[in-house]
């Protein structure tokens, strides 16, 4: 029999009907069971955290061969949620699956209309040339009080709760050694 | 969190207070269904009937931004009727010390106040201390001028008739609320309170949570299962990234930012806060250990000790300089900046009074945005209102991976560090975040190795090898974060052990202030040693059956699932509820058995120390001296509010609050342009501005688009129906929505008059889905709470009127 998206909706629906109707006799486990195993099987099962709110929700992420996501889920065995998932944790395969994600890098030029596509190693360079520029015209070793500072007053930051805890310190050491100040994220607002 | 989600279903009484918990932390209900079950009662207050008001076996209604006004009732509540835990307020709370005879308290104002500067002088404030320099005490509690009594006299204004007319809540509610909850007083009954945005986004924010803190000191309900006060925060690694320092005033774990006048190490190290009692552990006495392990992990050798670790090299802030959100904001808007990282952000959209952001990023030379969508923040230039051709702002967005495309651990809100895996490869050319920021950082020593530069110390002597064949790697990232020893050590002083150069630090209690250990955040070694990831464990042992799950991921500090725990416990070390017991003392054994003790000393009744050992006097604070606007809450309208006075002082908005004043900040209070209490919130489907979730077909085919809430009355009033596209306008701005009428708001009854309350979400923005609506950000005020400068989103006047007809389009 070949599953397609539509029979394989209406036996879902078929059975979560069965659930209700439970006394009528018939048993469709067997074909929930089969039509579970489609979507994942021969999958690389990947464990991960849900990054939307803090909970901390563990989630079973499936990836197939070519390293695709294919579906993601509760983690049955974690403590916190023991499988479930809010709508939110539910669509986290979305991202991962998604037309709208942003795959190349962009420019846009002062005073331009347009986006323009550019490579790495172009915007790292001007970037890094951007950032010297800035913090070579704002340095200031000692403030008013003629107190030592050491501080870049031109550049400022803010992120990001979005990042792993490594991230987070290895941009706080970035940040710092550039002189910034100005470093602020999401813990603010 | 003092303690964790699973922890909520040990609980007796749970209060969801400044916060929607079944919407937003929608799986952590579970374990709130969970003590309901075996019996618990659940309690919800808040300005808006949710989702979360439908499971509350009591639900009231408050005005918002009047918490303090309610949890001051409930103070003297429990005083009236002597609900406390007597033993835990007077062993365990600083209840009984004596205050300076300076401290006062007169029509709204504490001691000390300058209304020149908006500021008090909080060394008025102070404890008495004996000659040698310990707190005076009256175990009696009737000293006048001991904490207790003073507490007493603070909130006898609080009555409920008091209470009522400020925040419209029924007296007869607020009782059943202040009963319910202060029936937690007893040693074998735990409450717990849950909060998240809507106590933060205040004016007063820091002070809505130290009344609670009041009240869970007075009942016994901190460092208990099933206790505590929690911070359901709003991201899944907002914890860690606070953790880690990437805020302006402090470097990971928490050690301040050095200011200008502390020039050198031994400078900085005399404000090591200090304690001459020896009853106190006060933990922070390590923290020249701290400071020195971290100047050493950020600039590795180069740090010496006769260049105090490269101290100076760090940059400093003036004293007192606030460079916090809304500052920074004013002042790239004044044109301070040159460049900017919005890095995995959206401040176009969450930034208060967003039009101002808005037009602050057109100030910038350059600007780099990293995000796995596009979102206001990148494209700002081309947004409503604006002329591309007008702006000069350079403009980078870089594609970065998203969770499940890269490794690395997070931290919850229970302080939870758990370890994620990668799953498939970043889509594109997008990279991991680490990734960028370690080959950006690579490019700009390049340039000043070969080019002249401002000072380029800091910059050549940082310490960036986290590389394995040539590729950047996080754990070793992760191993810099735990520490090691930088030489052999024949003999620690902690163990008399000998370990090698090289070797992970045990955990934090090894490191030293010498310059002989190396660790990126002291709060978080422990995590990754010679025994390996412990953020990545997942065994499920839970020897207490408390769910604390011990061998589950990993828990700063040192693996402490309960901090404050030994406050659990009697004199002796037993615990004080027989039911839920966490830590019990060995006598034989000369140990703690149960969750990790708050410091493995002995009881208090031996020869023991106090149980809250991250404050300098041991005890719990029920009178703070360390907030710039006072040693107890006390009631103040929001700065934005709908009535001429504050109807419990002739202070009407918290007196050291910091006004921004012209350009693109305006407000407007008691205006008849602007007559109704307006706060922003969210929905289960999305997530903060809706970057990562308005691009993702499910979610934004269930909540499609911007809306107000209203009542049944205001909409009759307004003339609205359900369904009906409104304006909702404030002085900074505009945003459409669809009309949503609702019983689940009602007008309040605020001294005598009718106020309305209306409401939010703030997930949208204009460049997707293109009729989705703008941000709510558009109309919030700038204006933050003096301690923590976070926005008041939370309570601020707004009109609504139905739009006729359907106005331009944009972009």
């Amino acid at each position: 029999m070949k599953i397609t998206r539509r029979t394989f909706l209406k036996i879902s629906g078929a059975t979560a009907a069965g659930t209700v109707m439970g006394g009528l006799g018939f048993d469709l486990s067997p074909a929930e069971v089969y039509a579970q195993e489609l979507r994942i099987k021969g999958a690389k099962e990947t464990t991960s955290i849900c990054c939307y709110c803090s909970v901390g929700c563990g989630v079973i992420v499936h990836s197939d061969a070519k390293g695709k996501v294919i579906n993601s889920e509760g983690d049955p065995d974690h403590p916190i949620n023991e499988g479930a998932l809010c709508a939110k944790g539910s669509s986290l395969y979305q991202i991962a699956v998604n037309d709208n994600r942003l795959k190349k890098v962009r420019y846009r030029a002062p005073y331009s209309a347009q986006w323009k596509e550019v490579s790495w190693e172009w915007a790292l360079d001007k970037i890094a040339a951007n950032i010297k520029k800035s913090r070579d015209a704002s340095f200031m070793e000692k403030n008013a009080k003629g107190q030592v500072v050491n501080r870049t007053n031109g550049i400022a930051s803010v992120g990001s709760a979005a990042l792993d805890n490594e991230e987070c310190w290895l941009y706080a050491k970035f940040l710092r050694s550039l002189g910034i100040i100005y470093i602020e994220h999401q813990a603010r607002i | 969190m003092t303690n964790h989600y699973i922890d909520f279903r040990n609980a007796d009484v749970i209060l969801n207070m400044g916060g929607n918990v079944a919407e937003n932390h929608p799986v952590s209900f579970k374990w709130i269904q969970a003590a309901r079950n075996k019996g618990a009662i659940f309690i919800h207050v808040d300005p808006r009937f949710t989702r979360t008001s439908t499971k509350a076996d009591i639900f009231v209604r408050l005005r918002s931004g009047t918490d303090i006004a309610f949890l001051g009732g409930m103070i003297k509540y429990i005083l009236d009727n002597k609900l406390y835990d007597e033993f835990y307020v007077k062993n365990y709370t600083n209840a009984s010390f004596i205050v300076n005879p300076k401290y006062n308290f007169d029509d709204g104002l504490f001691s000390g106040y300058d209304p020149t500067k908006r500021a008090y002088d909080a060394s008025v404030w102070v404890l008495e201390k004996d000659e040698k320099g310990i707190p005076k005490r009256d175990m009696t509690l009737q000293d006048p001028r001991c904490v207790f009594q003073l507490l007493k006299k603070h909130y006898s204004r609080y009555t409920l008739e008091k209470v009522t007319e400020i925040t419209g809540t029924p007296a007869a509610d607020l009782e059943k609320v202040y009963k319910a909850y202060g029936s937690t007083g007893t040693p074998d009954k735990a409450g717990t309170e849950l909060y998240a945005m809507g106590w933060t986004q205040h004016t007063v924010g820091v002070q809505n949570i130290r009344a609670m803190s009041i009240i869970q000191a007075l009942l016994g309900n901190m460092g208990i299962a099933g206790g505590g006060i929690n911070a359901l925060r709003g991201e899944s690694n907002v914890q860690g990234s606070t953790d880690q320092g990437l805020l302006y005033h402090i470097w990971p774990g928490y050690l301040p930012t050095p200011q200008a006048h502390l020039a050198t190490l031994a400078d900085y190290n005399k404000t090591t806060p200090a304690s001459k009692d020896p009853r106190s552990v006060n933990w922070w006495k390590n923290r020249p250990k701290y400071l020195a392990s971290f100047l050493r992990s950020i600039s590795g050798e180069k740090a010496t000790k006769e260049n105090d670790f490269g101290y100076s090299w760090m940059p400093k802030l003036d004293q007192g300089q606030d460079a916090s959100w809304l500052n920074l904001f004013d002042e790239m808007y004044k044109g301070t900046f040159t460049g900017f990282f919005a890095w995995g952000m959206n401040p176009a959209c969450s930034g208060a009074n967003a039009g101002k952001v808005r037009q602050a990023l057109t100030k910038l030379d350059w600007m780099v945005n990293v995000n796995v969508f596009d979102s206001e923040t990148a494209c700002f230039w081309k947004g409503p209102g604006m002329d591309s051709k007008k702006i000069k702002t350079e403009v980078f967005v870089l594609p970065c991976a998203a969770s499940m495309e890269k490794e690395g651990s997070i931290s919850n809100s229970g302080r939870w560090m758990q370890w994620r895996y990668k799953a498939s490869n970043p889509p594109g050319e997008s990279k991991p975040d680490g990734d960028i920021m370690y080959e950006l950082f690579k490019k700009v020593r390049t340039l000043y190795g070969k080019e002249k530069g401002a000072f380029p110390e800091p910059i050549l002597n940082l310490k960036w090898d986290y590389e394995t064949n040539g590729h950047f790697d996080i754990h070793k990232v992760a191993k810099e974060i735990n520490g090691y020893f930088l030489e052999d050590i024949s003999e620690h002083p902690v163990d008399k052990k000998a370990y090698k150069k090289g070797t992970l630090v045990p955990n934090f209690v090894f490191l030293l202030d010498d310059g002989r250990t190396s660790c990126g955040n002291w709060l978080y070694s422990a995590s990754y040693t010679e025994a390996g990831n412990m953020a990545a464990r997942r065994k499920k042992t839970d020897p207490t059956g408390l769910g604390l799950y011990p061998e589950w991921s990993w828990v700063w500090p040192l693996n402490r699932r309960i901090i404050y725990n030994r406050a659990s416990v009697d004199l002796e070390g037993n615990p004080r509820n027989p039911k839920r017991p966490l830590l019990k003392w060995d006598a034989a054994g000369k140990k703690w058995i149960g969750d990790v003790p708050d410091n493995a000393v002995p009881p208090m009744g031996t020869h023991g120390v106090y149980p809250f050992i991250m404050k300098p006097d041991g005890v719990a604070s029920i009178f703070g001296p360390g907030l710039k606007d006072g040693p107890f809450p006390e009631h103040y309208e929001p700065l934005e509010c709908p009535i001429e006075k504050n109807l419990m002082s002739s202070q009407r908005i918290n007196p050291v609050i910091k006004i921004f004043e012209g350009g693109l900040d305006t407000f407007k209070t008691c205006d008849p342009r602007y007559p109704f209490v307006c706060s922003t919130y969210r929905v289960t489907e999305h997530w903060q501005t809706g970057v990562l979730t308005r691009w993702l077909p499910w979610l934004i085919e269930a909540e499609p688009q911007m809306f107000c809430e209203m009542s049944l009355e205001l909409a009759k009033l307004k003339g609205i129906k359900n369904g009906d596209r409104v304006l909702v306008e404030t002085s900074r701005g505009k945003v459409e929505a669809v009309a949503i009428v609702t019983s689940r708001l009602k007008p309040f009854q605020i001294a005598g008059n009718t106020v309305h309350q209306i409401g939010i979400p703030w997930h949208y923005g204009w460049l997707h889905p293109k009729d989705g609506g703008d941000s709510a950000n558009l109309l919030t005020p700038t204006i933050g709470d003096p301690n923590t400068m976070i926005p008041e989103s939370k309570a601020f006047m707004a009109n609504v009127t139905k739009l006729t007809k359907k106005p331009a389009q944009k972009g």
